[in-house]
């Protein structure tokens, strides 16, 4: 990038800003928000609502047999059991990946994301790279985060056309057995609960 | 609408590209423009399929190259001018000139963490039977509205099978327009990628969709 670019970035983005800031102020000035409740919102997804939530949900079902039942029979009540019952996750559906099924949800159409669990939607799953292929193109874009699957593997992509969230469930990995569910949340990555990625293989100790 | 927001399918994108270690937000107006975005929604002037509506309906070129938060902020403040909360003249000059429109609430900071925790549920008292049951065979509408909808392009005139019955939920074509929330019985509808793809589906691969009932056809 040259400097003249980078200088135009820059002053794009200033531009960018100070348009928004003006947005704020005016809403504020005819009083229609608070810029305190703006911040509230913003503070909330940045520490309270992210994917450990989700992360939680998947530990819990790997290490307690009554509530992956619950999660398989009603995942919202189970899901709002836990004190995760906030917007974007009113109605959620848990999907198991398995030997024979992997799971990957997208919304086509545009964002729809199961904000309880996982918070907000990272910038690939807003993109149309991502939107356009999931559903035609489901194990190229897998391979595109480093994912490949047996070809005994089925795929079913899940495009959230309605208010109904997905959650994946990703399998658990070989060689956790004596973990304590705190130690199996850590292995659940926002991914493995998109379907583009796996639980993490627990570390050896050396 | 056949609009720019109707991506499953389409080509020429390029890779996706996952940025290792994403902030959650790129830039601090990404962030105001999600608590605004959200604080706007509280003052009760539209619902979410407006939302989605307004959102969607851009220059296809215009949708597929402007930043998430960008299109956010576009379609509140459209929809903004439309419930007159808001003119152009005052947008353009960052000051309030004529009085405010009465909105139903203005989100208090105390207040943002009941109204996240109670979302908005899509669901409402069930009316009558739901026409298909798990199992059942269902063909999609062929239809082109210029108005909102989630019956996706890739999807429709095409023979799915009935795998779950979700429940009675708000009708987005309908509630997108003000023309009130019309539930409908809403179901998960399994297609094979051969189905939607063609050859270019692998034989197993299937994709789901969640459709309401106006948007399904009995197979005979």
């Amino acid at each position: 990038m040259t400097s003249h670019d980078h200088d135009h970035d820059h002053s794009h983005l200033t531009e960018t800003e100070a348009r928004v800031r003006a947005l704020e102020s005016l809403l504020s000035a005819k009083g229609y928000i608070d810029s305190a409740a703006v911040d509230r919102i913003i503070q909330t997804y940045e520490t309270k609502i992210g994917p450990r939530n989700g992360a939680h949900v998947v530990a819990k079902s790997w290490v307690e047999p009554e509530f992956e039942a619950w999660l398989r029979r009603d995942a919202s009540a189970a899901i709002h059991s836990l004190g995760y019952h906030s917007r974007q996750g009113e109605h959620i559906e848990a999907v198991f990946n398995a030997d024979d099924v992997h799971h990957l949800v997208v919304c086509t159409l545009c964002s729809c994301y199961p904000w309880s669990v996982l918070g907000l939607p990272p910038t690939w799953y807003k993109s149309p790279p991502f939107r356009s292929r999931a559903v035609i193109d489901p194990r190229g874009v897998l391979a595109e985060f480093g994912l490949t699957l047996a070809p005994t593997t089925r795929v079913e992509v899940h495009d959230s056309t309605a208010e109904i969230r997905y959650l994946v469930i990703p399998q658990r990995p070989e060689g956790t057995e004596g973990l304590t569910m705190d130690q199996l949340a850590e292995l659940v990555t926002r991914n493995a609960m998109i379907g583009t990625g796996l639980a993490r293989a627990p570390q050896v100790a050396s | 609408m056949n609009g720019g927001a109707d991506l499953g399918g389409m080509m020429g994108f390029g890779p996706v590209a996952p940025e290792a270690d994403e902030p959650l937000f790129h830039a601090p107006w990404e962030a105001r423009a999600l608590g605004m975005v959200v604080a706007l929604g509280a003052c009760g002037q539209w619902n979410i399929d407006a939302a989605r509506s307004a959102r969607e309906d851009m220059h296809p070129g215009d949708y597929t190259r402007t930043p998430y938060y960008a299109i956010w902020l576009k379609a509140a403040k459209r929809l903004m001018v439309e419930k007159e909360m808001l003119t152009e003249a005052e947008i353009a000059q960052g000051v309030p000139l004529i009085a405010a429109t009465p909105i139903k609430r203005r989100l208090a900071a105390e207040d943002v963490d009941a109204m996240l925790s109670a979302g908005g549920p899509a669901d409402r008292p069930e009316q009558g039977e739901p026409a298909f049951a798990v199992g059942d065979q269902v063909r999609t509408i062929n239809d082109h509205p210029t108005t909102h909808t989630r019956m996706a392009r890739y999807a429709r005139d095409k023979v799915g099978t009935i795998t779950k019955v979700h429940g009675f939920h708000v009708f987005p074509d309908s509630n997108a327009q003000g023309q009130g929330e019309d539930p409908q019985w809403l179901y998960q509808v399994a297609f094979s990628a051969r189905t939607l793809w063609g050859a270019q589906g692998r034989e197993g691969d299937s994709v789901t969709l969640d459709l309401w009932e106006p948007y399904l056809r009995t197979v005979l």
